[in-house]
């Protein structure tokens, strides 16, 4: 079984539109997962049931009992994070800035501070109206914990795909560089970037690389929009000779793109032309690359 | 007055309007755009300018002083993150777990874990004319982005706070970042486009800009693609849709290049100046 992720660095490139066409391309072999727990989007292309739910807590978020509270503000000294306020005449905890490190609670001398499991999220297992199994989240509003919640999906993506004998699991990562991009690397063996050649496409394609050099993890290439700026394009494809990176194939401007997104469709459904035909190829030789 | 901009779902077009905003707005006022989008800074990429202070940013990580230890494993039971380890009578500590919250330095009764500055990132201030740019990048491997974006407000605060204008390019998404980057501003302008996507990004970002509070309006770029569902929306809820920039190549192929918009496409002005005028009035309204 093969863990490929799909990430790009800045976001808007194109990521979920191509996951969702691999999904569908790869039929019965494959397992999806989306790690955009922040502001996940495969589902509305793939349409999953919502089969089972489950709450996921993580990390902690302190709460004052102000029956046992003498306002010593003790708590409120050693809160780095501001978030302990004094509000109407009582130390309140603010949820928000909470990062649930306990400090208060150690110091706090009547015991009045407990610390509470902290609600992250949902995860979900699902079946997609492609009929292939999937694991997705929702991050609570303002939740501290996207990078265990993305761990908790891959993990469980994981078990599922096992079980169920699929050759892969596609995972849809998420912009940027920090925590769920980081877990949403960890034990892949292979990683799609999509970029395009504006210059903040290239910037975020050489600072995502970065990290994912840093996994030691196989790594190709798909070029959106390529034909938007040609010599951006030639940097991009000079970057990839030089950092051994696989060229997957370019894709052109097409606003077929998003119409098939509008539509509620994979591209692949959607496109009968040249898109459909990039993305086949792109998932063939993805596969060969990996076999 | 602070003027966020933001969006739940990635590329609709944050970067765009920032930049474009902020150089428009400071052909008649002193402008400072400040870049929170600190995992992948782009705004800088479109303003050339002079670098008029760089500076590394750090965070604090308890550093292990063996010969002070007793072993009595308090910090280990301090820390929630697991960040401080005891094997034995050796202690490791994992500088990317820490949040530098403090507990296990200052509870260790031996003081063997004093807490000591580690780079997780740079700070650069730029200036062109009436506008400043603040950009920070933060450290490839570091994860947590939300010190950094503290620390960048900061600086603002403390070195540029007589400014008329702040725009504020925030990060995507409606985690802890977004909240950071958004949470001291006066106005937040969501910026989507009208695809499912959008729309149900958009969604995620309004119920998190209900949830603190904030005021907010929408503009609406690559207007013309897609469908109607997202102006529905914001009317059916009462949402102020404040400018609709055109769908149309032409606008990725500048940006692609770098270029600002509004010196091209006539278009892109004239609803960038609905946009200018609506921060007037929010300007007037607040003072």
């Amino acid at each position: 079984m093969k863990e490929i992720v799909i990430i790009s660095g800045k976001g808007g490139t194109g990521k979920t539109s191509i996951t969702a066409s691999f999904a569908y391309l790869a039929g019965n072999d494959v397992l999806v997962a989306d790690c955009d727990v922040d502001a996940a989007d495969l589902h509305l292309l793939l349409k999953p049931d919502f089969g089972k739910e489950e709450d996921f807590y993580s990390g902690l978020i302190a709460k004052i009992d102000q029956q046992y509270c003498t306002n010593c503000g003790r708590c409120a000294n050693v809160c780095r994070f501001d978030a302990i306020p004094f509000k109407n005449n009582h130390f309140v905890v603010d949820t928000i800035d909470c990062e649930g490190c306990a400090y208060c609670a150690k110091v706090c001398p009547t015991s009045a501070i407990d610390l509470l499991p902290a609600y992250s999220g949902k995860w979900f297992s699902s079946t997609t109206r492609l009929n292939t199994p999937m694991i997705h989240a929702h991050l609570g509003i303002g939740s501290d914990n996207s990078g265990k919640l993305v761990t908790k999906v891959k993990n469980e993506a994981k078990t599922l795909a096992e079980s169920e004998n699929k050759n892969y699991i596609l995972i849809d990562g998420s912009p940027g560089i920090g925590c769920p991009v980081v877990s949403s690397l960890s034990g892949a063996n292979f990683v799609v970037l999509v970029t395009e050649p504006s210059i903040s496409g290239i910037h975020d394609l050489k600072r995502i690389y970065d990290l994912v050099k840093s996994f030691k993890i196989k790594a190709g290439c798909i070029i959106n929009k390529f034909d938007i700026n040609e010599k951006g394009t030639d940097e991009i494809m000079e970057f990839l000779k030089n950092e051994k990176i696989e060229h997957i194939a370019s894709i052109p401007y097409n606003e077929n793109f998003t119409n098939a997104m509008t539509n509620a469709q994979t591209i692949v459904e959607y496109d009968k032309g040249e898109l459909t035909e990039i993305l086949t190829n792109s998932w063939e030789k993805i596969k060969g690359i990996i076999a | 007055m602070k003027i966020s901009i933001a969006s739940g779902k990635g590329g609709t077009g944050k970067t765009t309007l920032s930049t474009n905003l902020a150089s428009y707005l400071s052909q008649n006022l002193e402008v400072v755009l400040t870049d929170l989008d600190v995992e992948e800074p782009n705004s800088g990429l479109f303003f050339s300018g002079e670098i008029v202070h760089k500076e590394d940013k750090f965070k604090m990580i308890p550093e292990w002083i063996e010969d002070k230890c007793d072993a009595c494993g308090i910090c280990q039971n301090a820390c929630k993150f697991n960040a401080v380890l005891q094997f034995g009578n050796f202690i490791s500590v994992l500088p990317e777990l820490c949040h530098s919250c403090y507990a296990c330095s200052e509870l260790c009764p031996t003081d063997a874990l004093p807490m000591i500055t580690k780079k997780m990132g740079e700070l650069t201030h730029k200036k062109m004319g009436n506008l400043s740019l603040i950009e920070s990048r933060l450290t490839i491997g570091e994860e947590q982005a939300v010190p950094l974006i503290k620390q960048t407000n900061i600086y603002v605060k403390k070195y540029l706070s007589s400014a008329k204008i702040h725009i504020f390019d925030s990060p995507p998404g409606t985690s802890c970042p977004v909240i950071e980057a958004t949470k001291h501003v006066n106005f937040v302008i969501l910026i989507t486009e009208p695809t499912p996507f959008g729309l149900h990004d958009l969604k995620l970002a309004v119920d998190t800009m209900r949830e603190m509070k904030k005021d907010f309006g929408v503009v609406i770029n690559r207007f013309g693609i897609g469908n109607d569902e997202v102006i529905n929306y914001c009317i059916n809820n009462g949402i102020e849709i404040i400018a609709k920039f055109p769908n149309d190549r032409r606008v990725a192929e500048l940006y692609s290049k770098g270029e600002l918009l509004y010196l091209q496409i006539p278009e892109f002005a004239h609803e960038l100046e609905k946009v200018k005028n609506y921060i007037y009035d929010l300007i007037e309204e607040f003072e």
